[in-house]
C-alpha cells in the first residue's frame, strides 16, 4: 500500500511580539522537526500532553496553518507549495473533525445547512440533489433524518459530534484528522462514537489522524500510534506493541500515568513522572525530556532526538531506549491482567 | 463503626424556566465512615455534583433540598442556620472544584486566599498564618513555597492552581474532603501526581474524602468504596473490589465494557450504551436504564419491584429487578 500522507521535517514556530515597534522577542516551538507518514487506509494515532504541538500538526495538514517550514505531500503533491486554486480543490479530500462540538458548529444554521452548504460549494452535488444526499450522510452517522430540520443546539453532546462527523464525511474525504473528537464526551456516547468511526474507516476506505490524549481511546482506533514531546516525536510503533513494549521513557511514564480500571493493580510500580512538561518557548539542549526523566545520563545533553529504528518498524528518539526496555515477557504479563 | 457522613434520602429539586420544579437528586441515601475514600462514579447530568453541593449547602438559587438528611460527625445540616453552616463549610468539610482556574480568585495572591481561610477558622493573626500556608505548600509538593506565596492564579499552570485548591482546602484540618472531578481538565501524568498526593494526605492527616468522576480508571486508583448513580439515583454500591470483579447492575457493567483498554490487541467493537441519559427523568416509572438495557422487561418499567433496591452481597446493594430475591423465574423470563 501506498503513503497516503507524508509529512517531512514539519516545524512550526509562533513568534511573540513586544515594544512600542512591535519585534519578535522570542519563538514558541509548537512543532520542532517532525516527520512521519500514514498509508492508506490506516490510522496513526498521535498521542501527548497539552502544548507538545498534536493539535498544530493536525491543523497544518488540513491547511489551517502554514507551517513555517517542511512538507507535506498528500497523495504526492505538497500541500505547502501549492497555489490557492488547487489547494481549495485538494481541501475537499482533506477534513477535520474539531474537539468541541459546542463550538464548532455554527449556531445559526440548521443541520440541513451545515451539510449541503460545503457539498454545493464545491459542487459535489447540485442544489435539487443535495437533500437526499443529507439524507444519506446522517443514515451513515446514525442520526434521525429529521435531524436536518433543527439546530445544533437542540442536540446533545454526543449527537453534535455526529453531525460534525457527517460535515466531514460531506466532501468525499481521503483523510480525516480527528483532533480529541471524544474528549468531551462520556463513556458510553465515547464507545458509540469509537465505534462509528471504525465503521465508517473501513465502509468507506478512509485515512484517520486521530489526535487524542485519551490513551485507551487512542490505542482502540489506531493501526501505529506517535508520541509527542515538546513539539518532537519521541516513539513510534504498531499500535499493538507501543504500550506493550515501549522504549522510550516517556512512553512508559505516559502509560503507567494512565488509570488503570483494576483495583488490584493499584500499588503497582509505577515510574511516576514528576515535575511538569517545561515552556516551549524555553527548551532545553539536548534531548528535552532529559530533566524529567529517570534514566537521565550526562550523555543526554547531545542527543538530537532524530528517529531511530531500534526494532523493525519501531522508533525510538532516545540513543538508549534500548537499555531500560522492558522484556516483552513483562509487559506480556502487564497485558493478562487486564 | 460511627459514620462521619450520613444522607438520608436526599432530594434535591431545580425549578426551571417555566417555573416548573424537577427532581434531579431523587432519595439518594449513603455514608462516608471516618478514614474512606467514598467515589461517586456516573455520566454527565446524573447528579453527582448536585449531590455534593446539595451537602455544602452551595445550590444555587433555584435549587432546594425537597426532602431528607444529612448528618455529619453527628449534626444534622439541613435547617441549620447559614451562620452555623459557615462555621462547618470551608473549616470541617471542603471541597475542590474542576475548574481551578475559575475557582480561585484572579485578583488576589495565593498566600492571600491562602491566609484567608486560617484567619477566618482559626483565628490566627497574619504572621502565623503565613507561616502555615507556606508549610501547607509544601506539603502538596509546591516548588519554593515563599515565592509561590506572592503568584497570582494566572501565573501558575493547571496542576499547581489544583494544588494551591487542595493547600486551601486542607488548611483547617477538615474532617471531609468533597472533590469534584479535580483532575477532569488535566493531563495524565499530573493527575496521577495530585491523586497519589491526595491519597497520601488524606491517609496521612486521617480524613475521609468523597472524590467525584466519570473516569473509572482513577476510581479503581482511589476508591475505598464505590456508588454508581444514573438518572439522579444511585443504582449500586460496593466496596471497590467487589464492583470491578462482580459488578451487579446492567448499567455498571455497561460503563465498564466502554472503556477502551491500552493492553486490548483484540478487534473487538467496544461494547457501548445505545441512547443517551434521558431527560426528563423523574416522569419515568420504574427502572431508568430499561431504555437502554438489554435485560430490560415489561416488569422493569411497571413491576412492583422495579424500583427495589436488593443487596448482592453484605456490602454491596443493587437497584435493579434482576436481584430480586425469590424472583429467579421471573428473572429468566426478563433475559
Amino acid at each position: 500500500m501506498s503513503n497516503q500522507l507524508i509529512v517531512e521535517n514539519l516545524v512550526k514556530y509562533y513568534p511573540i511580539k513586544d515594544g512600542i515597534i512591535p519585534h519578535t522577542i522570542a519563538e514558541i516551538k509548537a512543532v520542532d522537526g517532525v516527520s512521519f507518514s500514514i498509508e492508506e487506509g490506516t490510522t496513526l494515532g498521535l498521542v501527548g500532553e497539552s502544548g507538545c504541538g498534536k493539535s498544530t500538526i493536525g491543523r497544518q495538514i488540513v491547511a489551517l496553518e502554514k507551517p513555517t517550514s517542511g512538507s507535506i505531500f498528500f497523495e504526492g503533491e505538497d500541500l505547502t507549495q501549492m497555489t490557492a486554486s488547487r489547494l481549495q480543490e485538494k481541501r475537499t479530500n482533506l477534513q477535520m473533525v474539531f474537539q468541541d462540538p459546542y463550538s464548532s458548529l455554527n449556531p445559526r444554521k440548521k443541520v440541513f445547512h451545515i451539510l449541503a452548504d460545503p457539498m454545493i460549494h464545491h459542487h459535489i452535488c447540485t442544489k435539487e440533489e443535495a437533500p437526499s444526499r443529507v439524507d444519506e450522510l446522517l443514515d451513515m452517522v446514525g442520526l434521525n433524518r429529521s435531524a436536518k430540520d433543527r439546530f445544533p443546539h437542540e442536540f446533545s453532546g454526543g449527537q453534535r459530534q455526529r453531525i460534525g462527523i457527517a460535515r466531514a464525511l460531506a466532501l468525499n474525504p481521503r483523510l480525516i484528522v480527528l483532533d480529541e473528537p471524544v474528549s468531551a464526551l462520556d463513556v458510553s456516547i465515547q464507545a458509540q462514537i469509537l465505534n462509528l468511526l471504525k465503521n465508517l474507516k473501513a465502509k468507506l476506505g478512509l485515512t484517520y489522524l486521530f489526535i487524542g490524549h485519551g490513551l485507551g481511546a487512542v490505542r482502540y482506533i489506531s493501526d501505529r500510534i506517535a508520541v509527542m514531546y515538546m513539539g518532537k516525536i519521541v516513539e513510534l510503533a504498531d499500535a499493538d506493541t507501543l504500550f506493550t513494549h515501549p522504549l522510550h521513557p516517556y512512553t512508559k511514564a505516559l502509560r503507567d500515568a494512565a488509570p488503570v480500571p483494576d483495583p488490584t493493580l493499584r500499588d503497582r510500580k509505577s515510574s511516576a513522572l514528576t515535575g511538569e512538561v517545561g515552556s516551549a518557548m524555553d527548551i532545553p539542549s539536548g534531548c528535552r525530556f532529559k530533566n524529567r526523566c529517570v534514566h537521565a545520563c550526562a550523555g543526554c545533553s547531545a542527543v538530537n532526538m532524530e528517529l531511530i529504528e531500534a526494532e523493525p518498524g519501531h522508533f525510538v528518539a532516545c540513543p538508549y531506549a534500548l537499555r531500560f526496555a522492558e522484556t516483552p515477557k513483562s509487559a506480556k504479563g502487564g497485558a493478562e491482567h487486564v | 463503626m460511627k459514620h462521619l457522613l450520613d444522607v438520608q434520602n436526599l432530594s434535591v429539586a431545580f425549578r426551571g424556566d417555566d417555573r416548573r420544579e424537577r427532581t434531579v437528586v431523587d432519595r439518594v441515601s449513603f455514608h462516608v465512615n471516618p478514614g474512606e475514600i467514598l467515589c461517586i462514579v456516573g455520566e454527565s447530568g446524573c447528579g453527582k455534583s448536585v449531590t455534593a453541593l446539595a451537602i455544602m449547602d452551595l445550590l444555587s438559587r433555584n435549587g432546594r433540598i425537597t426532602e431528607g438528611s444529612v448528618r455529619f460527625d453527628g449534626r444534622e445540616l439541613i435547617g441549620m442556620t447559614a451562620g452555623e453552616m459557615d462555621q462547618i463549610r470551608g473549616s470541617k468539610m471542603t471541597m475542590v472544584f474542576q475548574d481551578a482556574l475559575t475557582s480561585l480568585n484572579p485578583v488576589f495572591t495565593v498566600g492571600r486566599q491562602l491566609t484567608e481561610s486560617l484567619r477566618v477558622h482559626q483565628g490566627l493573626d497574619k504572621k502565623e498564618a503565613a507561616k502555615r500556608a507556606v508549610t501547607l505548600l509544601e506539603k502538596v509538593g509546591l516548588p519554593d513555597p515563599a515565592t509561590m506565596m506572592k503568584k497570582f492564579p494566572h501565573q501558575l499552570s493547571g496542576g499547581q492552581r489544583q494544588r494551591v485548591m487542595i493547600a486551601i482546602a486542607l488548611s483547617c484540618d477538615p474532617k471531609l474532603l468533597i472533590a469534584d472531578e479535580p483532575t477532569t481538565a488535566l493531563d495524565v501524568t499530573i493527575q496521577s501526581q495530585i491523586m497519589s498526593l491526595t491519597r497520601d494526605l488524606i491517609h496521612e492527616l486521617n480524613m475521609s474524602m468523597i472524590l467525584i468522576t466519570h473516569d473509572l480508571g482513577l476510581v479503581a486508583e482511589m476508591a475505598d468504596r464505590v456508588i454508581v448513580m444514573y438518572a439522579g439515583q444511585i443504582v449500586e454500591t460496593a466496596d471497590v473490589y467487589s464492583l470491578f470483579h462482580t459488578p451487579a447492575h446492567p448499567y455498571t457493567k455497561a460503563l465498564m465494557g466502554a472503556v477502551p483498554s491500552i493492553y486490548d490487541s483484540s478487534d473487538r467493537q467496544l461494547a457501548s450504551i445505545r441512547g443517551t441519559v434521558p431527560e426528563n427523568y423523574t416522569e419515568l416509572s420504574g427502572c431508568r436504564f430499561a431504555d437502554r438495557c438489554d435485560h430490560a422487561c415489561e416488569d422493569c418499567r411497571s413491576g412492583a419491584k422495579s424500583e427495589g433496591t436488593f443487596s448482592v452481597s453484605a456490602e454491596h446493594t443493587v437497584r435493579c429487578i434482576l436481584y430480586a430475591p425469590e424472583s429467579d423465574k421471573e428473572v429468566t423470563s426478563c433475559v
